[in-house]
């Protein structure tokens, strides 16, 4: 920059004049250019404004400045843009995750933030997360993700629901269907005649069961009652009898009675023992009967119970009841004469005692006095004083020896008292335990026998309970039976008239069907009849009117052939007869022809009235035409002095062109050239094209085509009468054509 | 026929040149006669303008379709 300014400085001072000047207009004019691009560069409007004037100031100044500043737009755009396809992304893949939520809705159920089972799925997920962030933070680009989660979690919720309808929907399936199983099951069971015949047998069964068993029962139970009592009965002879003998006993041990008494006594006593003895015995073998018979009750009772039926066990619960009260009246009175026993167990012990210390006494007696007999109480006389002495001293030392005794037994007494309470107690125990258990047993009887009572009460109060729900569940079964059947009849009944009216439907619509084809088929059959009739008959009409179609078109082409020939009749200079008559004979013979009655009205007026030129009259007018044309070929609305006309036959005498010179195809801008033309012109005549022969004459201009003029309208009328001539004839040739019919 | 016409305009021409030639010539004796002392100059001058005006007029003539508006032609064709 500053090497060029020093430059041209240096130029500028050591030049001369000329090369000064030069030197100062090229400073400027860089100094302008170089300020026309820093103001540019400063400012951008009037940069803008310069490349728009200048056409390539643009050039320049991209390459002085780099690229216009619109990076601003741009970037907005871009941004925009940036923004767009996240969006479009995200509703691509919202798109496409509605589809993988679909397919999984089918499998299960998974909230849509939650990730997915799917990898790809996932990443699209993170991806579009972190896309509506971003688009989030742009505040003008409405978020797209909030109407696709609302469109989704309403999808979701539905499908949440349609699944659970399905369940239900499902389990109500599964609920009809088992219910319809379950209906289904009660029809298997056995008819209700079966049944009662069958409930009728089993009570039959049960009562003859009944009977029997109750007459079983009865009588074990008399039996047991009658061996009961007698047993009872003899026990309580026995129990008298020994409480009658060891009464007895007593007083015979006790009773200080005369002894004639005392063998009376004795007599009783025994007659007593062996009543008792009897007694017992009898009493033990009635026991045993009456065990017996109990025992068999009892067997009676068991089997009975055994028979499982439930009428029979309020007799049995009685029988037992009975037994049971026999059992325990037995066993207290078998108590009560194990009592007395007992006792008189203890009273003959005495008495044995006693008998076996007065036989002991006797003996001493007897051994001290070996004279005296057993019956010492009869030998009051007959002792003597030693005698009497000896018993007596004898009597001292026994009443020692049992005052001794008795202090050895006072003082054994206690130990005796202990070991008899011992043993009394043992025995106590012993009879404790076995009234105990007895009473146990006995308690337990009563409260079995109480609990069976109970039990079959309750059975008793849950049978009728039972009834009654089996009565109620019956009925309501009934209801519900009878609901259902009256459901299921309508069903039913809805289902038949709907088959019966599709059916009945179906039928008429064949039967409609039907008779329609039948109809369709005769109108077509009598359509055709009367298409074909028409169609004949047309045909003649046709064959009339094309007859007359054809006589018109001939003679038509008669009359086109009349005015054809007229336009041959021109002569060598004369146009040819007027073609008015022609023209009227065509113009007649096709008065209903509007295209032909058009072409034969576009005869022009000069034609008819005058007659046209042949072609040869106008190709040799030509050739005089030519001659002038080409002498005022250089005169128009500008050159017409006479100066001119001078120069044009200047012109036209030292010009030579082509006689005839074919003409190109398409004319340029020197083919317009009035000499060239005429020799194009010349050659089309001579070749008999006379249209294009017009065309070329008409592009003369000026006083050429003045000249020409007339020569123009004349071969423009020929051309027009031959135009419509030969479309007329091509036109009456035509309908010939046409009207002719084919063999 | 139109291209008589230009043969038309020249035989006008030639007849009006012819005239106003001879009528110049003849006031161009007259004058040089009587007014002139028989000088030629007059006589020149009558052919002169004579024939200036018959070129004139027939360069008008030959004009005439290009200044006049065709009304006008059409009635001084008729004229003619």
């Amino acid at each position: 920059m500053h090497k060029a300014i020093l430059v041209f400085l240096v130029v500028f001072f050591y030049s001369g004049g000329a090369a000064k000047v030069v030197t100062a207009g090229l400073m400027t004019v860089t100094g302008g250019i170089a300020g026309t691009i820093l103001y540019a560069k400063w400012d951008h409007k009037f940069r803008e404004t310069v490349e728009k004037n200048v056409p390539y100031s643009d050039r320049l100044l991209g390459l002085a400045l780099g690229p216009a500043p619109q990076e601003t737009g741009l970037s907005v755009k871009k941004q925009i843009e940036l923004a767009q396809p996240p969006s479009m992304m995200e509703k691509a893949m919202k798109v496409s995750k509605a589809k993988q939520e679909k397919k999984v809705k089918e499998t299960t159920e998974s909230p849509i933030e939650v990730a997915k089972p799917v990898q790809p799925a996932q990443s699209l997920e993170e991806a579009s997360t972190e896309v509506t962030h971003i688009i989030s933070a742009i505040s003008d680009v409405p978020s797209v993700p909030a109407p696709c989660d609302t469109e989704m979690t309403p999808v979701k919720e539905e499908c949440k629901e349609c699944h659970n309808h399905k369940v239900t929907a499902e389990t109500a399936a599964v609920s009809t269907e088992i219910e319809s199983v379950a209906a289904a099951e009660p029809l298997k069971e056995r008819p209700v005649e079966e049944v009662t015949a069958r409930l009728a047998q089993q009570d039959l069964d049960e009562q003859e069961i009944v009977a029997s068993v109750s007459g079983n029962l009865d009588d074990s139970l008399a039996s047991s009652a009658k061996a009961t009592l007698q047993a009872i009965g003899a026990q309580e002879a026995a129990l008298q009898a020994i409480a009658l003998h060891t009464q007895k006993l007593k007083e015979a041990m006790e009773a200080e009675v005369p002894p004639q008494e005392k063998s009376t006594q004795w007599k009783d006593l025994e007659a007593c023992l062996a009543n008792r003895a009897a007694a017992v015995n009898d009493a033990g073998t009635a026991l045993l009967k009456a065990n017996e018979a109990l025992d068999n009750l009892k067997s009676v009772i068991d089997k009975s119970k055994g028979r499982n039926v439930p009428a029979v066990r309020p007799l049995v619960l009685a029988a037992e009841e009975n037994l049971h009260k026999m059992v325990v009246d037995l066993d207290k009175v078998v108590n009560k004469v194990k009592s007395a026993e007992s006792e008189a167990k203890v009273v003959s012990q005495y008495s044995e005692l006693v008998n076996e210390a007065k036989l002991q006494f006797q003996r001493e007696v007897s051994s001290l006095t070996p004279e005296i007999q057993a019956n010492w109480k009869g030998l009051t006389g007959k002792l003597s004083t030693d005698d009497l002495n000896a018993l007596i001293a004898h009597a001292h030392r026994r009443i020692d020896q049992l005052n001794r005794e008795l202090a050895e037994q006072r003082v054994r007494e206690q130990i005796h008292i202990d070991a008899a309470l011992e043993q009394q107690k043992l025995e106590y125990l012993k009879s404790q335990e076995a009234a105990v258990n007895t009473s146990l047993q006995h308690i337990k009887e009563d409260a079995r026998l109480e609990q069976e009572r109970k039990l079959s009460e309750l059975r008793e109060v849950m049978e009728a309970e039972m009834r009654t729900q089996l009565r109620r569940q019956a009925a309501a079964h009934t209801d519900h039976v009878q609901d259902v059947l009256k459901v299921q009849e309508q069903e039913l009944k809805a289902e038949a008239e709907q088959v019966l009216s599709s059916k009945l439907l179906e039928q008429e619509t064949r039967q409609r069907q039907l008779s329609q084809e039948q109809l369709d088929n005769f109108t077509l059959d009598m359509n055709t009849a009367y298409a074909r009739l028409k169609g004949v008959e047309e045909a003649i009409d046709s064959h009339v009117v094309a007859e007359e179609e054809a006589r018109k078109a001939h003679q038509l082409w008669l009359s086109v052939e009349a005015l054809n020939y007229t336009l041959k009749t021109a002569e060598a200079g004369s146009p040819t007869k007027p073609l008015e008559v022609a023209a009227q004979a065509v113009r007649d013979s096709c008065h209903d022809n509007e295209f032909a009655l058009a072409l034969a009205s576009a005869l022009p007026e000069e034609s008819l009235q005058r007659g046209v030129y042949s072609e040869a009259s106008l190709r040799a007018r030509f050739y005089g035409l030519r001659s002038l044309v080409r002498r005022v070929a250089l005169i128009d609305e500008s050159h017409n002095s006479l100066y001119q006309y001078f120069l044009s036959y200047l012109q036209s005498a030292l010009l030579f062109e082509a006689k005839q010179e074919a003409p190109p195809t398409q004319l340029s801008g020197e083919d317009l050239d009035p000499f060239k033309l005429l020799s194009y012109a010349s050659y089309c005549l001579e070749h008999g094209d006379l249209e294009l022969a017009a065309k070329l004459v008409n592009q003369l201009t000026g006083e050429a085509r003045r000249v020409a003029e007339d020569w123009l309208n004349e071969a423009r009328l020929t051309l027009e009468t031959r135009q419509v001539v030969s479309l007329l004839s091509a036109y009456a040739n035509a309908v010939g054509l046409g009207t002719t019919q084919a063999p | 026929m139109s291209e008589k016409e230009l043969g038309q305009k020249w035989d006008r021409c030639l007849a009006d040149g012819v005239i106003k030639l001879g009528t110049g010539l003849g006031l161009g004796i007259v004058f040089s006669v009587v007014f002139f002392k028989r000088r030629t100059w007059p006589i020149t001058l009558g052919s002169g303008m004579g024939l200036g005006m018959a070129y004139a007029n027939c360069q008008t003539d030959l004009r005439l379709h290009y200044l006049v508006p065709k009304k006008q032609w059409l009635i001084h064709s008729n004229h003619i």
